[in-house]
């Protein structure tokens, strides 16, 4: 219990207290704290376990850069992983727990991994792990997700909504701190259209930590005051609680706004959780500010041990103190500003060690003033305590090594700056050029693509006044550039000069002279040791090195340890910083939620649902549907209670012994019209289609240009210039747009158009021996003989009194017909023929029973029996190919590899055994006993129980396989229980039913 | 995320667009007529640089056309859009 509630100061509301719980204790904070603020004000130092060595951690940063205070937060559906406590703001009732502490936050059995230390080495997963087969998944696997922790996902529904926002503007702002208030207010003073978005919940950044003063005002009421002016302009909308996850090219920007996290879960009804901003910007300003960055020391890690900057923001706007005896550690000026603030505000720090041997002058007389001793030229060489600092040691310091005596300094808090790492992330997204900055040891922006500005210390530049200045020139510059004028106004706001910076000491850690982890990421437990292992093992990249040793893949992403990590790796390579470069620079900046990124695009509203204009008889008829593309088709129609085998079972009978119907509305439709639309068809079609008469039909196969199958469908030719073509349920939009591209692109000279028709017509199929007899009921006065009305012709008659497109196509083998209305007609031409099918037991069938019937009969289906690496010819189509025309992809089925005879080629199987029914997917090869590898010699494509046959069958493609009838072949399958068996089948010509094609006439 | 000049639309966003690949590469007159190695460079190869590059673009949640466009692969700079059929823009620092 070392962290308390200062008596005074801080921008909490202290009439408000506000009860939570963490890790199941009852705890209370002030309205206007984050959960980390409270939990120190509360005396609570270990937050969680780290992730390899079950070290204890605390909190110590007060940013999005948080590596050890990761939470549970809330429960139920409400309950949220991997949550840092510093983002969270503390409301009434908050639930919160840690995320990392298997067993317990107090015993850990995880901490005897400290003693395992030298397994866990860097890339320890690629090595400790290896044997003996079968302990990975076994042992391994579960036992470090366990012990990784890493919090729980919620098992039930999103309560929450979210939405989606889009705005354009002429420049968006990154970041309200100094820079990014003076470049709003420029650009909007000048009237162009601005976007300001922060993360905090008040504007202001640093400034609501900071003592400063500008134009007279404090830094914090100056902030506010800006921002609500700014608010209050029509043409700009100021964003706070918004986070900017990504910079994309052309001034794209993706934010997310968290709109009522900082209420009780459920507390909002009807307002979206969080709201997901698209910003389309002319120009952006990042405005992102910097990372403090710690300092590589053993025990770098321990609860206690905090960013500087940190412990200046929980004293100055929270009103907490992070500890009682605090000391500083630093290397460079802005810990002494930090020192000042807990000084004033009545935690004396015990002492400020300060790396460089000349500590700057009038900062240092200002902590002297206030009876801090200053240690200058000494570093940390331990840090005593486990669960909590007790006291460092420190000795002088030369070059990366020590010197001299030890000193013991008591103390409870240990506040390191490291120096600061300007927030590069968004620039380095847009492919920014990066410099090594020698004077703060740090990676800043350099060049950047256009449109793209940055202000302040994002851009490396420190000072208060600096970031005024450099906000004010890049508002006006963009204001300039939008409104096409140039030059600047001077600056309007003033803040005090500040003492020039005495420059930083870089320092990666000390070479030798101390004992202990010293921790680059704390938050996947990577240490300086780890980085210097993986560069003697050969790994030079940086990208590399951060994915062997996992630097920075947590989720702060190296927002702390990056630099670090470049920094060691170059030493150890011996090369300069800007040579190992950094890693590459990816959104999201921050974690983001699921749901926000889906925003209402979920449930009913994740897909269009697509619906048959018959769906409701389907409902009716309690089908079961199945999803085809975006459509929802019968799949079967159990009746009482049969499963899927027998009503599938069932309605195949029907259609071969009698007759069946079928929604076949989903099949794309498109019209294709115009002087040339013949000639346009013929370029397409594999077969001949200009030849075909006015009332015939024609099935027909489209190819790529490489040869392979890409739709299928019938053509139907209504006058000479007009043409109806279906296709797969699944191509529609396909082969629509593969017809425009063609004629757009490559036959511009060609007079034809193609119109989608899909949604205009609804189709009955009517298939079965009865079909006829159905027909007749409906259209008494029709002579439907087939010497009148041929198998593949088409006419337009009235059915049922209605005006309908009746044709004669077949795709069960058995004489059908399909009758095509107009949309709304569909329910009642359904109703219709289920009426006048009665007496004939006419059957509602689905599509699994389509699949069976068109399988007996070796009609093959786009998607099943092709993948795109099948070609016309390997189906067994060749006599369908056209001789005497060009079309697409017919020069293609003359490669050599196309034309080779043993290529995978469409047969039937019968399985020896007639029950089993083979996997669809399933491997063939050519040796009943199961040895690896062994050559595959062809899969299924699609297996079904037959009726019609009494037995199993499938389909599939088999290499050289109308070579092989007869043959045996074997499917290596897995059976539930009888584990790993070989199934053999013979293999058959592809039409098993009807194969002379008596059927078809009836 | 692109925003992209259609010359028929104006400026709209990358999502209402297909990428079409690299332009200008003409369907051969008599495809019977060529070798395997012409075909199959027709039919496979592409140029992929890094730089500039005309390529087609389909506004296909949009008015359905085709165009091409001028961009570069690397910082997205888009130097030209026109349509089907006109003649190909020189690339930025070629020669006209
Ligand atoms: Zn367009």
């Amino acid at each position: 219990m070392t962290g308390y509630r200062l008596p005074a100061g801080g921008a909490v509301d202290r009439t408000r207290p506000l009860g939570f719980t963490f890790d199941g204790r009852d705890r209370s904070g002030f309205a206007g704290d984050t959960l980390a603020s409270a939990l120190i004000a509360a005396g609570v130092r270990v937050v969680g376990r780290s992730f390899k060595y079950h070290r204890p951690r605390g909190i110590y940063s007060a940013g999005p850069e948080e590596p050890s205070a990761l939470v549970q937060l809330g429960r139920g559906p409400w309950s949220e992983p991997n949550v840092r406590a510093t983002q969270v703001d503390l409301y009434a009732g908050l639930e919160a727990s840690p995320v990392n502490v298997w067993p317990s936050l107090r015993f850990d059995a995880g901490a005897i991994n400290q003693f395992l230390s030298p397994l866990l080495v860097a890339g320890f997963y690629y090595k400790t792990f290896l044997g003996p087969r079968g302990w990975w998944r076994r042992v391994y696997e579960p036992a470090i997700r366990r012990m990784a922790g890493m919090g729980k996902a919620p098992d039930e529904p999103d309560p929450d909504l979210y939405d989606h926002a889009h705005v354009h503007a002429d420049l968006l702002v990154v970041g309200a701190g100094p820079a990014g208030l003076a470049a709003a207010r420029a650009a909007a003073a000048a009237g162009i259209r601005v976007v300001l978005a922060d993360d905090g919940a008040q504007a202001g950044g640093d400034l609501l930590t900071s003592s400063a003063t500008i134009e007279g005002r404090p830094g914090a009421a100056w902030a506010a005051e800006t921002a609500a002016a700014l608010g209050a302009m029509s043409d700009v909308t100021v964003l706070s609680r918004t986070t900017v996850l990504g910079l994309y090219d052309h001034g794209y920007a993706v934010a997310v706004e968290r709109r009522t996290d900082h209420r009780p879960p459920g507390a909002c009804p009807g307002h979206a959780r969080q709201r997901v901003w698209h910003v389309r910007a002319a120009r952006t300003i990042v405005a992102a500010g910097s990372h403090e960055r710690p300092l590589l020391f053993a025990g770098n890690d321990r609860p206690g041990v905090m960013l500087s900057g940190a412990v200046r923001t929980y004293a100055r706007r929270f009103g907490v103190a992070c500890g009682r005896s605090p000391v500083f550690v630093t290397n460079n000026d802005s810990a002494y500003v930090a020192a000042i603030a807990l000084a004033d505000a009545g935690v004396p720090p015990v002492a400020l060690v300060d790396l460089r041997p000349v500590p700057p002058p009038a900062a240092s007389k200002a902590l002297a003033d206030r009876g801090v001793e200053i240690l200058a030229g000494r570093v940390p060489v331990a840090v005593h305590g486990r669960a909590g600092v007790r006291g460092i040691d420190v000795r002088a310091l030369d070059g990366d090594r020590t010197t001299g005596s030890l000193r013991r300094l008591e103390c409870d808090l240990v506040a390191v700056s490291g120096g600061w790492n300007p927030a590069v992330h968004l620039l380095g997204q847009l492919r920014a050029g990066l410099t090594w900055d020698e004077a703060h040891a740090t990676f800043r922006p350099e060049t950047l693509p256009a449109g793209l500005a940055v202000a302040g210390a994002a851009g490396g530049t420190f000072s208060l006044a600096g970031c005024i200045a450099a906000g004010h020139a890049a508002g006006e510059d963009a204001s300039a550039a939008a409104r096409g004028r140039g030059g600047r106004r001077p600056v309007p706001a003033t803040a005090p000069e500040e003492e020039a910076e005495t420059p930083l000491l870089p320092f990666w850690g000390l070479s030798q002279g101390s004992r202990g982890k010293a921790f680059v990421d704390l938050q996947n437990d990577v240490t300086a040791a780890d980085i210097a292992l993986a560069a003697r093992e050969g790994f030079h990249s940086v990208e590399h090195v951060k994915r062997y040793t996992t630097s920075g893949m947590g989720t702060d992403q190296g927002k702390l340890g990056n630099v670090t990590t470049v920094a060691l790796l170059s030493r150890a390579l011996a090369r300069p910083m800007g040579e190992t470069g950094t890693t590459t620079y990816r959104a999201p900046y921050v974690p983001v939620a699921y749901g926000a990124l889906a925003g209402r695009h979920v449930g009913a509203l994740f897909d269009p649902e697509r619906i048959t204009p018959i769906h409701a008889r389907h409902v009716a008829a309690h089908a079961v549907f199945e999803n085809v593309g975006q459509w929802k088709r019968p799949h079967y129609f159990p009746r009482n209670a049969e499963d899927m085998a027998r009503a599938v079972e069932r309605e195949c009978r029907a259609v071969r012994g009698a007759v069946g119907m079928m929604d076949a509305s989903t099949l794309g439709k498109i019209e294709v019209r115009g002087p040339d639309a013949a000639r346009f068809l013929d370029r397409f079609y594999v077969n001949p289609i200009a030849s075909l008469v006015v009332g015939a039909c024609r099935y027909g196969v489209m190819c790529r240009e490489d040869g392979m199958v890409f739709d299928d469908g019938v053509v139907m030719r209504l006058a000479p210039d007009r043409f109806f073509v279906t296709t797969t349920t699944g191509g529609a939009a396909r082969v629509l747009d593969w017809f425009e591209e063609w004629h757009q692109t490559e036959w511009p000279e060609l007079k034809v158009f193609s119109t989608s028709v899909t949604e205009q017509w609804a189709t009955v199929a009517v298939a079965g021996p009865r079909s006829r007899d159905v027909l007749a009921r409906l259209m008494p006065e029709a002579d439907l003989s087939a010497a009148a009305f041929a198998f593949m012709t088409f006419r337009d008659v009235t059915v049922a009194g209605m005006p309908a497109r009746l044709a004669r196509v077949s795709f069960s083998g058995e004489l059908a017909f399909e009758i095509s209305v107009e949309g709304t007609l569909g329910e009642a031409m359904w109703d219709a023929v289920a009426e006048a099918g009665a007496p004939f037991g006419i059957t509602p069938y689905g599509t699994e029973a389509m699949h069976v019937l068109r399988a007996e009969k070796g009609f093959f289906m786009v998607g099943h029996e092709t993948d795109g690496t099948v070609t016309p010819i390997d189906l067994g189509l060749e006599r369908m190919v056209a001789k005497r025309k060009d079309f697409l992809g017919k020069r293609s089925l003359s490669r050599d590899d196309t034309a080779r005879s043993d290529r995978k080629q469409l047969v039937a199987l019968l399985p020896d055994d007639p029950g089993t029914l083979l996997d669809e997917g399933a491997q063939l090869v050519d040796e009943a006993v199961l040895r690896t590898p062994m050559p595959m010699v062809g899969h299924v494509t699609s297996s079904y129980r037959s009726a019609a046959l009494g037995r199993t069958f499938a389909l599939a493609l088999i290499r050289n396989g109308r070579a092989r009838i007869g043959e045996r072949v074997y499917a290596p399958l897995v059976r539930p229980a009888a584990g790993e068996m070989m199934v053999s089948a013979v293999i058959a010509e592809p039409v098993l039913y009807d194969p002379s094609g008596a059927r078809r006439d009836g | 995320m692109l925003l992209i000049p259609c010359p028929w639309c104006g400026r709209r966003e990358e999502t209402e667009f297909a990428n079409g690949g690299e332009a200008h590469i003409a369907r051969p007159a008599d495809p019977a007529a060529l070798s395997q190695e012409e075909w199959a460079a027709y039919v496979f190869l592409r140029d992929n640089p890094k730089g500039w590059m005309r390529e087609r673009w389909f506004h296909a949640h949009g008015c359905r056309r085709w165009f091409n466009l001028v961009r570069h692969t690397v910082t997205h700079e888009i130097a030209a859009a026109y349509p089907p059929g006109a003649p190909p823009p020189p690339l930025p620092g070629e020669a006209a």
